[in-house]
């Protein structure tokens, strides 16, 4: 800690660090806008922006709460397991970010996909803390910002459907799914729990069958 | 169950699913395996989301408007379309299929 970052690796890891942090917090309009599809009032659309901030699950949580507050624990259920990447993310940068004291509670907040995909990726120790930390600031910031402008328009909006905000949902997912569809491992898993959510769905309650389509391809997958 | 208290109980789960990892000694969780399945796990819910949210309104299985949207989604991401401009796409294709009649 002695040297100085270099003036430029530093300029490099900031610009990253912004461009991911602007394109994310662009997607915090449509989180918003479709939470109020769901029913969330524009507080607790917030709430969930400010308190959960991890994008797949709470995009995964209005999906389904959607369907009724019946749904309610399935919904938990599924916005938990998409969490459990992160605290792999935290496994992983707790070395890299050395943080301590009230730094910890703050890292682990803003540890999201975003924020460790800047950390890991750079080549200098001072450039993956500063990477983490502007990255997740930058997305905090405007996650929250933009989820408010997108909550304000859906209620202003009035039926979700005519404005096709359903289609909107599905695409939305079908963007957070793309990026992992690397493999033909993972294309497969992808078509196995679609087809499994699906058949299961007029027989069971809303959200079971996401759960246990999941649930199917660990088990088929698990070796 | 309230709306608020489902909102403060996923969002408690996910901020302590975040720290546990910082304070958990991290060899207790290493492994190839546990690995994979982290890996498969957002991929096979994000997928069960996509075909119910598309296929599925109040327990029966319909084609409608959504499954337009999810196909032009998909192309637009092959054409290497950010993120806003998929969703905003799934919503034009959704509203302008009802619009038009040809869709429910």
């Amino acid at each position: 800690m002695t040297e100085a970052l270099d003036p430029g690796v530093r300029r490099a890891v900031i610009r990253a660090a912004l461009s991911v942090g602007v394109a994310t917090g662009a997607y915090g309009v449509s989180f918003g806008a479709l939470a109020v599809a769901a029913g969330l009032d524009v507080w607790q659309t917030c709430a969930m922006s400010l308190l959960m901030f991890t994008g797949g699950s709470q995009f995964a949580f209005i999906g389904i709460i959607g369907t009724g507050l019946a749904a309610a624990p399935a919904a938990i259920a599924a916005s938990s397991l998409l969490g459990v990447r992160n605290g792999f993310y935290a496994l992983e940068l707790t070395q890299l970010l050395a943080v301590r004291g009230w730094r910890r509670p703050a890292a682990a907040h803003v540890t999201i996909d975003e924020s460790t995909a800047v950390a890991v990726t750079q080549q200098d120790i001072r450039a993956s803390r500063l990477g983490f930390w502007v990255t997740g600031v930058t997305i905090f910031l405007l996650w929250n910002l933009t989820t408010l402008i997108g909550a304000l328009i859906g209620n202003a909006l009035g039926d979700p459907r005519s404005w096709g905000l359903d289609g909107a949902a599905s695409a939305a997912f079908v963007g957070l799914l793309w990026p992992r569809l690397r493999s033909g491992d993972a294309v497969a898993m992808a078509v196995v729990a679609g087809v499994v959510a699906v058949v299961l769905s007029p027989a069971l309650p809303p959200g079971l069958p996401v759960l246990l389509a999941a649930l199917a391809v660990l088990l088929r997958w698990r070796r | 169950m309230s709306l608020w208290a489902a909102i403060l109980v996923a969002a408690a789960i996910a901020y302590a699913l975040k720290l546990v990892g910082y304070l958990v000694p991290g060899h207790l969780l290493e492994g190839a395996r546990t690995k994979r399945l982290t890996a498969a796990l957002p991929i096979a819910l994000l997928a069960a989301l996509i075909a119910t949210q598309t296929f599925v309104t109040d327990g029966a299985v319909v084609l409608d408007a959504r499954a337009a949207a999810v196909a032009v989604a998909a192309v637009a991401l092959l054409l290497r379309a950010p993120f806003i401009l998929v969703v905003v796409l799934g919503a034009a294709t959704a509203a302008g299929l009802r619009l038009l009649g040809w869709a429910s």
